[in-house]
């Protein structure tokens, strides 16, 4: 439990303004943030003598269908000084799909950005290099949002010209 | 691999390759040169896609391109329940389906509640080991043949049939096994299985190292692996390399250890770390990483208790089979379990094993739905590919070839 209020005391001193949430489900702590924060928050748990979050293992987005903030992004962070893994949240509304990267933070968010970028259509603010991950370039759709059909749209993959 | 013109790349691949340089695209094509390899090219594993950059044969810039093999099995895990969707984690990594079988069940139980029998947990490790050593054999095996060695890839080969051998007995398929279930195994390890297990690793070791002398006195692989791809500590770290490739680079990062699953905490192994962070030492860190499997499963088989091998939640846990004809009871529950699912309580976990190739997890989010809101799967090959840019930018060309093996990425699991 000492890890888990050390970085709760933590951000709560050094940022005392944001409204930050804690919360643990099955012995798993999240810490959700504004979208504002995302980058110097990330800064501050990588960069911390303590804390040391230096190994971003993934970031995904979460489609909620039907709520007032449509997405919530989530990445899992781990420190190995700790052996600890955090989750960080933040929600993203379909008005307004963007979001700051955090590739400048860990490189691992390039790729992982990309390709949340992909199957969501979340932009990433600058992002180096925002790029399709899976689908081809001219595909108009998301793919794993809720309102795109299982069995895909016929005729939206075009054929390679020949 | 083939030439390209600048009308045949997509403009923004040829802005991601030509970056880091003052020169223009009409500079860079009349003096360099942009080649395309794979999909299709036996030495990627599969069917990655790089473009690369040249400026004579050095590599100046690679772009390496994904999704040749996108299927969306995100998309599928929602839309069907998470019994369903255990042979399709087969097909992730598919030179280690029964590790990908352990990562998945081992999220869904920890996001359903279920507590797992004693010697299941035995049998998990078991498998999941004999996994990691059938993967490293087919990833040295085919590294080797990458840089011209080709006996080895038989001989490692003949090794790795053993271990398919044991899947055929242990589960009745060799290759897409699908043998856990939620909350234990399809069925118990017969003592026939166990025995032949004892056997391979018996005769495992001499036979390893009988392969590893043709590499190892090998003056041509040495030469063309030393100091080549060399990948810094803190830059593994910071492009999310985990697993072989990592603990090369001198980081002592192993989910085993780290975050003990299973009964990894009552097993005594060694992490294997090497300094160097180049492709030869990703390799001695696969050999040696074997040998430590094989170190793991003895004691398994010593530890495994007898006992049950299904935990005992009728609500969560399908019935057995001869029960369900016989019994008023499980067949409700398995008309329930087929037809509505487990309906784990709303929450969200997420799940990592270490896999052969790196840290394997899956993000699981319900919503008390017999299937998942949401499943993401934290494919370790797609982080590690990520280092190959860094990885190749400087080498000769026909380094790419060397540099892909040594990180041994399986573009199934890439690709999702």
């Amino acid at each position: 439990m000492k890890i888990k209020d050390l970085i709760k005391s933590k951000i709560e001193t050094k940022f005392p303004d944001n409204q930050i949430e804690f919360s643990e489900y099955l012995d798993e702590f999240c810490v959700k943030v504004n979208k504002n924060h995302i980058v110097e928050i990330s800064n501050f748990l990588k960069n911390d003598e303590d804390l040391k979050f230096q190994l971003c293992e993934d970031i995904t987005a979460v489609d909620w269908a039907v709520r007032t903030n449509r997405f919530t992004l989530v990445y899992h962070i781990f420190s190995l000084k700790n052996n600890f893994r955090l989750k960080i949240k933040s929600d993203v509304d379909e008005s307004d799909c963007s979001i700051d990267s955090v590739s400048s933070v860990w490189g691992a968010a390039n790729w992982q950005e990309r390709e949340c970028y992909d199957m969501y259509g979340i932009i990433f603010n600058n992002h180096p290099d925002l790029r399709r991950m899976y689908m081809p370039e001219d595909f108009e759709y998301y793919p794993l949002r809720k309102d795109f059909p299982l069995m895909g749209i016929p005729g939206s993959l075009s054929l390679p010209k020949k | 691999m083939e030439k390209l013109k600048k009308e045949d790349v997509n403009p923004k691949i040829l802005d991601a390759l030509l970056k880091d340089t003052d020169i223009t695209i009409e500079d860079a094509l009349d003096n360099e040169m942009i080649l395309n390899m794979g999909p299709q090219h036996p030495a990627t594993h599969g069917v990655l896609r790089v473009l690369l950059r040249l400026d004579g044969e050095t590599v100046m810039n690679a772009v390496p391109e994904l999704g040749y093999l996108h299927r969306g099995y995100e998309k599928m895990a929602e839309n069907m329940s998470y019994y369903e969707y255990i042979p399709h984690t087969d097909r992730l990594d598919y030179i280690s389906p029964m590790a990908n079988n352990v990562a998945w069940v081992l999220a869904v139980e920890k996001l359903a509640g279920i507590e797992v029998p004693l010697r299941a947990q035995y049998i998990r490790m078991m498998i999941a080991e004999l996994a990691r050593i059938a993967s490293h054999l087919v990833a040295i095996g085919a590294f080797a043949m990458d840089v011209g060695a080709l006996t080895v890839f038989l001989w490692t080969l003949r090794e790795r049939e053993k271990i398919l051998d044991i899947w055929d007995i242990l589960c009745g398929a060799r290759f897409t096994n699908s043998y856990t279930r939620i909350g234990g195994v399809a069925n118990d390890a017969q003592p026939e299985a166990l025995a032949k297990v004892k056997w391979f690793i018996d005769q495992f070791d001499d036979n390893l190292t009988e392969c590893e002398k043709l590499l190892n006195s090998n003056r041509i692989f040495i030469e063309r692996l030393e100091n080549i791809g060399v990948l810094p500590p803190d830059v593994a770290v910071d492009l999310g390399v985990t697993g072989p490739s990592l603990r090369a680079s001198g980081v002592e990062f192993d989910l085993r250890r780290a975050t003990p699953y299973l009964q990894y905490d009552k097993i005594d192994f060694n992490v294997i770390t090497y300094k160097e962070g180049d492709s030869l030492a990703r390799y001695f860190v696969r050999v040696d990483e074997m040998r430590e499997s094989a170190k793991i499963v003895r004691q398994v088989l010593d530890k495994m208790p007898q006992g049950e091998i299904m935990a005992n939640m009728p609500k969560k846990v399908l019935p057995k089979k001869t029960e369900i004809y016989t019994r008023m009871e499980e067949l409700i529950h398995d008309f329930m379990i087929v037809n509505f699912g487990i309906n784990p309580p709303v929450g969200e976990i997420y799940h990592a094993i270490e896999g052969s190739k790196g840290e394997l997890g899956f993000y699981l989010v319900s919503k008390g739905e017999g299937h998942p809101w949401k499943c993401k799967i934290r494919s370790p090959s797609f982080n590690n590919l990520q280092a190959l840019p860094y990885l190749v930018k400087g080498h000769m060309i026909s380094d790419v070839v060397a540099i892909i093996g040594s990180i041994d990425p399986i573009m199934g699991e890439a690709d999702k």
